[in-house]
């Protein structure tokens, strides 16, 4: 007699693990907490060095400056920067009804970090078996982001920055974990290479339905050649916001956030 | 992940998990037309990936920690990085034996908030007065608490 072999979902039965309405809860987690958040802005290069993490804090310290609330979940769970760059104390979490307060900076940005997780100048590390860590570690970053998203009281948010690391990855991860495609902030510095690396990204950014803001070009009037913001705005339609010398005054990011504008 | 029974055509129910150790974790399965029995044994990079996605094979009767997943596959958190509010579960009775203090307290400080309430909230859900190493070898394995 052959084998009447079906396909998963032609099992229909109730099933006590449930796992799929596992995956679904965590993923209404996510939906739950964001409700209070009006945007998501991914920063993002697809290279690295060019300042995303400098950008999106002096971004995000703008924004608050402007009476804007502002977030900033660092998504560099690798090199986390975000708490340096918007001077912020590196202190316990708290834990309340089941949530953990994001800390909040002197002036209003409300953030958090792996930084504030992980023991200083030691990596990011996970318990598990020695031999092929790289089939799991993807898994526990991603669980690792949806966590940050889920289980922190952004609360009531305008703008809430996620600060990726180099490469798209992290970037697929938040996609796929929020309830709409996030919008998205382009950083390149000038040259070609960095250009290239960045169309790259924000292509794969648009393919995934995300709304690009525009690009700012970073390092500018320092040693890197090119016009990368210019090349990259003609492409893709989309506004250069700033070009940030290497010493930028407080001024370049409120003219981010005015041209932003109405988009804010 | 499901099981099909093919001789009976049913889809097979789960029916325990075990964490027999080297990080196995084992799950069996039943099928409710003849009664027949398989059992699952991840190897320790499965058992990893499993808890990696924050599911629940067997599925779950407690509330998700906040951060369930960070707190307990960190390795190189920092003991001080939490400060838990009360502990769900303190007023209700439920007491610790010596010998779970004592296993308790050789849990890493990152983690040991989060394990502490789990298991109160294990012991007050089925009534349990007093947690000992017993009832927290049987928590572990019926919640699913592979990383921990």
């Amino acid at each position: 007699m052959p084998l009447n072999i079906r396909t998963y979902h032609e099992l229909t039965e109730a099933d006590r693990s449930g796992l799929v309405d596992q995956i679904v809860a965590q993923r209404r987690r996510v939906a739950d907490r964001l409700a209070t958040v009006r945007r998501v802005v991914a920063v993002l290069s697809g290279k690295g060095g060019v300042g995303k993490s400098f950008v999106t804090a002096g971004l995000a310290r703008a924004l608050a400056r402007s009476g804007r609330a502002a977030g900033v979940l660092d998504a560099d769970f690798n090199g986390p920067t975000a708490p340096q760059l918007l001077h912020l104390p590196v202190t316990s979490c708290t834990l309340h009804d089941g949530v953990i307060e994001p800390l909040v900076s002197a002036e209003g940005v409300r953030c958090f970090s792996m930084a504030f997780l992980v023991e200083d100048g030691r990596p990011l590390a996970f318990r598990g078996p020695d031999t092929e860590a790289f089939v799991w570690r993807g898994a526990l970053e991603a669980a690792a982001l949806r966590e940050f998203l889920a289980d922190v009281a952004w609360g009531a948010l305008d703008e809430l920055l996620v600060d990726l690391p180099p490469g798209v990855q992290r970037f697929q991860e938040l996609t796929e974990l929020l309830p709409a495609p996030p919008a998205v902030l382009a950083v390149t510095i000038p040259t070609p290479e960095s250009r290239d690396a960045v169309r790259r990204a924000l292509r794969g950014a648009i393919d995934r339905k995300a709304t690009p803001l525009g690009v700012v070009e970073n390092m500018v009037g320092g040693p890197f050649a090119g016009s990368a913001a210019d090349e990259l705005a003609a492409e893709f339609g989309i506004p250069v916001l700033a070009r940030v010398p290497f010493h930028p005054g407080e001024d370049v990011w409120e003219n981010i956030v005015s041209k932003l504008g109405s988009s804010l | 992940m499901k099981f099909l029974c093919v001789e009976c055509d049913r889809q097979m129910q789960f029916e325990e998990r075990r964490l027999p150790g080297d990080g196995t974790l084992a799950a069996a399965f039943r099928c409710p037309t003849c009664g027949r029995v398989v059992a699952l044994l991840t190897n320790p990079m499965e058992t990893q990936l499993v808890a990696s996605l924050g599911v629940k094979i067997g599925g779950t009767t407690l509330p998700p920690q906040p951060m369930e997943m960070v707190r307990g596959m960190v390795a190189t958190g920092k003991p001080n990085a939490f400060q838990d509010e009360g502990e769900r579960g303190a007023g209700s009775g439920t007491t610790w034996s010596v010998e779970a203090q004592e296993r308790l307290a050789r849990v890493p400080n990152f983690v040991r908030g989060m394990v502490k309430r789990i298991y109160l909230d294990y012991a007050k859900d089925r009534g349990i007065a007093e947690i000992t190493p017993a009832v927290m070898d049987t928590a572990r394995t019926e919640l699913g608490l592979e990383g921990m």
